[in-house]
């Protein structure tokens, strides 16, 4: 069972609340990554308030529960945003981003012991094999649960990626639903111009995977994506969605462009910002 | 000195496959990967025995690392195997941010390490791996003596929590441990007690610093003799017990001089108690393609190379 099931419109509240975390948070410190948080961010509420089956009473073993990995670790802020609002730590913590003594690193660890973490992330590359390494136990413990995992689409550029992608399809990973985040940036520009990716779907489908797309920044979209990847597990192949996001999706001036890939913004962007993510404020932080 | 016979002699790396055959037959979390090296690291009866618990990961080192990371997620105890080279340099961030960092209960146990790989060269004789493990927080590092020894440490490792580095090797060498030895990490072992020298040994060196030993006693000189099967945590008790009777030292691995068990031992000392110390280690240098024995002396990982520096590392003691 998922703890929290909501509705759509109830989804869209909580991602604005999440939106408003993520910009705040890196505001604070003035440092962090807003446009891959903000543009994930319906993805890991769509996971955390709908699809994934869980308790929020973290154990690391998560026996009988779905499991999530994050790959690109740069993106805390949404992941820890998500993981206060879901219930696992009180939400005054995200306070502590990237503070000294806090057990919200600038990337995800699980040496602090921060309730939700599973593995450290943060240089990339290495998400994939880890979520293999659990789906893999989960069927030698006859876990019939699921075990997710996002990727960068710029991640794609390191080698073990395709070390894992091989693998999962070779050797039929069939309980496992990987997740790029394609929003086409990473720090030096777009994609297309730091090393084009090619064709994703004719990549991932020649390595043995179904192979899926769904908009990312749709709750109508991503949510029926989701339970179709639910619905081709267990078939003898890997699942990816190829997800299309844009980076700083829900805040104009920081939407489309790499540019707000790792910087925060000013007192008077943040505000901006704030604005165009009413909600309820009484529910901040 | 004492005498230590042996009627035979086996591979390191033979003690760790006997080691994770009956860790198969009594530790129903223990899993195998291994990244197209089953043979070489005498993986084959755990994987007769136990074909659901075994990986195979084809020649993906980074990608084995993290699969084992994952596994210990869902309780399993994981054994990745390859060669040294490829379990420490090849893949030193996947194991220091999924495993070490993330302070993940696998086991590392690495094949071939040292120059007593031979022929292959310096691609395959790591000299390094020792140094890049214990550098990392939680890393255990482990490199036992013998084939008796090897398989002891396999089936210990299995029942500590917590990331460990286990390196062994490809020559055959005399088996002069007890068969049925406990192994206790962390916990030096007293080879020989002596009176005028501290030899701290490692891996495939303790039976050099043995022979070492008897040339040194015709010499009328007594060594004391322990090995040092754990690198990290390093029995710090035990090595100043040692040298507070024979005020020098002598450490002897197949590693590089730098950042080895030499360097662990040395800092212990400056920390407590500086004395005389030499080392026996290869020289901050590649190795290169030969038989085992033409590397070990050419490149002063001899018993004799122990002897000399037992006498210098006397000769530098304050009268």
């Amino acid at each position: 069972m998922n703890p929290h099931n909501k509705s759509i419109d109830e989804l869209k509240e909580v991602a604005a609340q999440v939106r408003r975390d993520i910009v705040r948070m890196v505001h604070a410190v003035n440092s962090g990554h807003p446009g891959g948080s903000l543009g994930c961010t319906d993805y890991f509420v769509s996971l955390y308030f709908k699809v994934m089956n869980y308790s929020t009473d973290f154990k690391m073993n998560g026996e009988g529960e779905d499991l999530f990995f994050l790959s690109n670790g740069h993106i805390s802020p949404v992941f820890y945003s998500t993981l206060a609002r879901a219930g696992f730590f009180d939400p005054k913590e995200l306070a502590t981003f990237r503070k000294l003594n806090s057990r919200l690193q600038g990337h995800p660890a699980t040496e602090e012991g921060l309730p939700g973490i599973r593995v450290a992330s943060g240089s990339l590359g290495q998400g994939l094999s880890v979520a293999i390494g659990a789906a893999q136990a989960k069927k030698l413990n006859k876990d019939n649960s699921l075990v997710y995992v996002l990727m960068g689409d710029g991640e794609l550029q390191e080698g073990q990626v395709w070390e894992a992608t091989m693998y999962a399809g070779g050797k039929k990973v069939d309980n496992l639903i990987a997740t790029i985040d394609r929003n086409g940036q990473q720090i030096d520009g777009s994609t297309k111009e730091v090393m084009p990716l090619g064709d994703l779907r004719a990549k991932f489908e020649a390595f043995g995977w179904h192979v899926m797309e769904a908009n990312g920044n749709s709750f109508e979209t991503l949510l029926p994506a989701l339970d179709q990847a639910k619905a081709a597990t267990g078939k003898g192949k890997p699942v990816m969605i190829l997800m299309d996001t844009e980076m700083g999706y829900g805040v104009d001036f920081m939407m489309g462009s790499h540019k707000w890939h790792g910087v925060a913004p000013n007192d008077e962007q943040l505000e901006i910002a704030l604005q165009q993510l009413a909600v309820n404020e009484a529910a901040d932080y | 000195m004492k005498e230590y016979k042996y009627t035979e002699k086996k591979d390191t790396r033979s003690g760790f496959g006997a080691g994770l055959l009956e860790l198969g037959r009594t530790n129903p979390n223990v899993v195998a990967l291994c990244a197209d090296l089953v043979g070489s690291l005498k993986m084959g009866d755990f994987i007769k025995e136990n074909p659901e618990r075994f990986f195979q990961i084809g020649i993906a080192e980074a990608n084995m690392m993290g699969i084992a990371a994952g596994l210990t997620i869902g309780g399993k105890i994981p054994f990745t195997g390859t060669f040294a080279n490829f379990s420490t340099g090849r893949v030193y961030d996947q194991i220091r941010q999924s495993i070490a960092y993330s302070g993940k209960n696998v086991k590392i146990c690495a094949s071939h390490a040292g120059l007593t790989l031979g022929e292959d060269g310096a691609t395959h004789q790591i000299l390094e791996d020792i140094g890049m493990m214990k550098m990392l927080p939680h890393m255990t590092v482990i490199n036992p003596c013998d084939y008796n020894q090897t398989k002891a440490a396999t089936i210990a490792i299995a029942d500590y929590e917590g990331p460990v580095y286990l390196r062994f090797g490809r020559p055959v060498i005399p088996i002069f441990t007890d068969p049925n030895q406990k192994f206790e990490i962390g916990k030096a072992w007293m080879v020989n007690e002596g009176t005028d020298v501290s030899i701290f040994a490692t891996g495939h060196m303790v039976w050099k610093a043995i022979l070492a030993g008897h040339i040194l006693a015709e010499k009328g000189i007594s060594a004391e003799i322990i090995n040092i099967h754990t690198i990290k945590p390093l029995d710090e008790e035990a090595i100043l017990k040692s040298v507070a009777k024979t005020k020098c030292v002598v450490s002897a691995e197949e590693h590089n001089r730098l950042g080895g068990l030499g360097d662990s031992i040395a800092q212990v000392l400056v920390k407590n108690t500086p004395l005389p110390m030499e080392y026996v280690a290869v020289n901050d240098s590649f190795g290169e393609s030969g038989t085992p024995e033409e590397l070990m002396e050419k490149y002063g990982l001899s018993e004799n190379d122990i002897v000399d520096a037992a006498q210098r590392a006397i000769s530098r003691k304050q009268a």
